[in-house]
């Protein structure tokens, strides 16, 4: 199912030593065996993975709708118009002042989320990072509860306590968006540990920035799941930026992906504009942590089209880098593969869209009827009696 | 006088210490072009000093701090903005071990001379992780100056005795403040002391302590209580350590009465240090038992009706105010 990545041995790090290079380029998403891993830290050899030849448009870089059920594929494109019809109303809320606090949107990366979640089973478990809303729906998360949440009202996932940036259900294995930049990362390795010790065949999977990766809890948590062999899932979301860091600026040795290869695990760099590649990776990755293998880290080029947050003021990305991407919506993409390969026609689309927005609306009927929380519930769920 | 922002203030106290001192510098998540993350202070900064001394830096508050520690114990005086305090939890081994300790575990050979700012409080709807007052934590390390303006004069004048001290100082401003405005003197001159505390709106029947934001629901109390008849003053500590006991013991000598007022939860806060000062100086010689108003216990949660009712409010001080005055 997934296109040929190059697999990265022992051998090939010792060809380089032998040939007296100190740069071992690939290109594409390579698998990096253990013992290549070790090789390549004894030798002090840096593995360059020529990252954006996975960019290219096009059917080349893109696993074959063949492989997909026609079900799946229509899954896909419904999640992706759930999460963007969604967080489009958050931010119209958000600027007619009926949201407040916090609201980070995904508008663009649908097809990372979508795809990554979509190859997890309903018993596994997954961390958002701040920009929770995209990966907390397109695991099947309620959008009224969802939406209730950022009304801060009783009914929502948390009752009101947590808003945007901690939503979670627990129902559904996904243990919280977060507001600390890296934390889930180590949960996630947790969850997996956890999985690994009671034997429940679980999988754990993390998405988090491209800021995250140069953060501490990143290196620990990469690490232990590595020598823990946990079955673990570590999806960058790589939108190039932390709120104005560009990532190129922040991320030393220049790749995310390469990164895996210092611990040991396979390292896969996938074109996050297109769902079926994220797919086709995290079921690979999902696979391999089922059977006992290693970790995975899967960095996800992707680019999120609104601001940093909702309230933002300030967005110093390039007018003309925002158009270039935004002319790669993941959804069109999916969309337009669907109608030339006559997966679909145009109004089953459309049903599948129209769908999203009535539950959306849905949603925001529900936010706005519900009740407010009382004042005094505050005082609950702080601790459990002793 | 001239009338600025919170943030303006700060900004004005950053470039003209910049200015002043070439080995001053700024590093932290978005300082850069951007000015400064969800609460830009440092707007211009970048375009006027340059990328060498106003550093953005990638997420890694332990690179963040910890550099900071080396450059300022080999001449620099760095200037870290950690955005959230929040997010100093991430990086603590670096604040409380390393700079707290060094100064004291060198024989006092080491200096320390950083400034680590840092939003602190509630009231934004930013849930748990993004409000937490955790200035008393920092009091918690004898080698920390820990300092809460609370408008936009003290702002500028302590953060620029901050940047000109030798010991590290952590420098919390209260989200709340930003959009605060206020008259600033002028001058490249003007600074105010650390380790003074400052008293408002004379009083002769009760003293009320707080510090950063509360210091200004305070003052709206005393305006209310003024009403009632009942006139009251407010000790706005600005460093919370050292403390300035003097001026806590001089107010309340007088007043004979101490509210201490704090937005974290009740225990082990300023509020507590206050109280527990009076009770064993002034214990025997007072008109009213000692009070607090503090946050409930519990995080600080997202909903507004929710935060609204865990924070405390200028009524929750009226009303325990004309408690101790009245005895109602
Ligand atoms: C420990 C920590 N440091 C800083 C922040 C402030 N912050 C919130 S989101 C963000 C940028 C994150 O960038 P990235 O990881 O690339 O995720 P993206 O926002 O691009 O999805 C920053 C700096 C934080 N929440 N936590
Ligand atoms: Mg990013």
């Amino acid at each position: 199912m997934l296109r040929t990545r190059p697999l990265i041995t022992e051998k090939d790090v010792l060809q380089a030593v032998h040939a007296g290079r100190d740069v071992l380029e690939v290109t594409g998403d390579p698998i990096v065996t253990p013992a290549a891993g070790a090789s390549l830290r004894e030798h002090g050899i840096r593995l360059a993975v020529r990252g954006d030849a996975t960019l290219v448009e096009g059917e080349s870089s893109s696993p074959s709708l063949g492989n997909f059920s026609s079900t799946l594929l229509l899954e896909m494109y419904s999640t992706m118009w759930r999460i963007r019809v969604f967080e489009e109303a958050v931010s119209v809320l958000f600027r007619e002042g009926r949201i407040i606090g916090f609201a980070h949107v995904s508008i663009g990366q649908e097809a990372v989320a979508t795809g990554a979640c979509l190859a997890l089973g309903p018993k596994d478990y997954s961390t958002a990072s701040h920009r929770g809303p995209g990966p907390i729906a397109a695991r099947g998360a309620r959008l009224d509860l969802m939406m209730a949440e950022l009304y801060g009202k009783a009914t929502g996932y948390c009752r009101g306590k947590g808003g945007s940036v901690h939503l979670a259900d627990f129902e559904r294995g996904i243990l919280g968006a977060n507001g600390i930049v890296g934390a889930g990362i180590v949960i996630a390795a947790g969850a997996a540990l956890s999985a690994k010790m009671r034997k429940s065949g679980e999988v754990a999977l993390a998405f988090f920035g491209d800021g995250a990766v140069n953060q501490g809890a990143f290196h620990e948590g990469l690490n232990i799941a590595a020598v823990w062999k946990l079955p673990a899932i570590f999806v960058c979301e790589n939108n190039q930026y932390a709120v104005s860091m560009a990532a190129e600026q922040a991320t030393g040795g220049g790749s995310i992906v390469a990164r895996a290869a210092a611990y040991g695990m396979p390292g896969v760099q996938v074109d996050g504009q297109d769902v079926l590649a994220v797919y086709a990776a995290v079921r690979a990755a999902a696979e391999r942590a089922r059977a006992g293998g290693d970790p995975t880290l899967i960095e996800c080029r992707t680019y999120r089209f609104h601001g940093h947050w909702e309230g933002e003021a300030t967005d110093l990305r390039r007018r003309e880098e925002i158009a270039e991407w935004e002319a790669r919506c993941p959804i069109i993409r999916l969309g337009t593969r669907l109608l030339e390969a006559k997966i679909a026609r145009q109004e089953q689309l459309d049903a599948l869209r129209q769908k999203a927005l009535e539950e959306m609306a849905a949603a925001i009927r529900f936010a706005e009827s519900s009740p407010e929380p009382a004042p005094q519930e505050a005082l609950e769920g702080v601790l459990l009696p002793l | 006088m001239k009338e600025l922002t919170f943030p303006e203030a700060l900004n004005e106290a950053i470039r003209e210490e910049m200015a002043r001192d070439s080995t001053v510098f700024v590093q932290g998540e978005d300082v850069g072009p951007y000015g400064g993350g969800y609460y830009p202070a440092l707007k211009g900064l970048w375009a006027t000093f340059g990328g060498e001394r106003v550093r953005d830096f990638p997420i890694s508050e332990t690179a963040l701090v910890g550099t900071a520690l080396g450059a300022a114990m080999t001449g620099m005086r760095p200037i870290v903005d950690i955005m959230f305090a929040d997010f100093s939890f991430v990086c603590f081994d670096q604040i409380v071990n390393q700079i707290a300790n060094m100064r004291y575990m060198s024989g006092g050979k080491a200096k320390v001379p950083i400034v680590v700012r840092g939003v602190i409080g509630g009231g934004q709807r930013l849930a748990s992780q993004h409000s937490h007052s955790l200035e008393a934590l920092f009091v918690q390390f004898p080698g920390l100056v820990v300092v809460t303006p609370s408008c936009p004069r003290t702002a500028k004048g302590l953060l620029k005795s901050a940047i000109r001290n030798d010991n590290p100082v952590i420098f919390l401003e209260h989200k709340m403040l930003y959009s605060a405005k206020g008259p600033v003197p002028e001058g490249r001159d003007f600074t105010l002391p650390l380790g003074k505390a400052q008293i408002g709106g004379e009083g002769t029947e009760l003293t009320i302590v707080a510090h950063a934001y509360m210091t200004q629901v305070a003052m709206k109390a005393v305006d209310q209580l003024k009403h009632d008849g009942i006139s009251a003053e407010v000790v706005d500590l600005l460093t919370l350590s050292p403390l300035d006991n003097e001026t806590v013991l001089r107010s309340v000598r007088k007043t004979g009465r101490v509210l201490a007022v704090q937005e974290a939860p009740p225990m082990c806060g300023m509020a507590a240090e206050v109280v527990a000062l009076i009770a064993e100086k002034l214990g025997m010689s007072l008109r009213a038992a000692p009070r607090r108003v503090t946050a409930k216990q519990s995080p600080i949660p997202f909903s507004p009706k929710l935060e609204d009712y865990v924070l405390p409010s200028v009524t929750d001080i009226v009303e325990a105010a004309r408690g101790m005055v009245r005895g109602e």
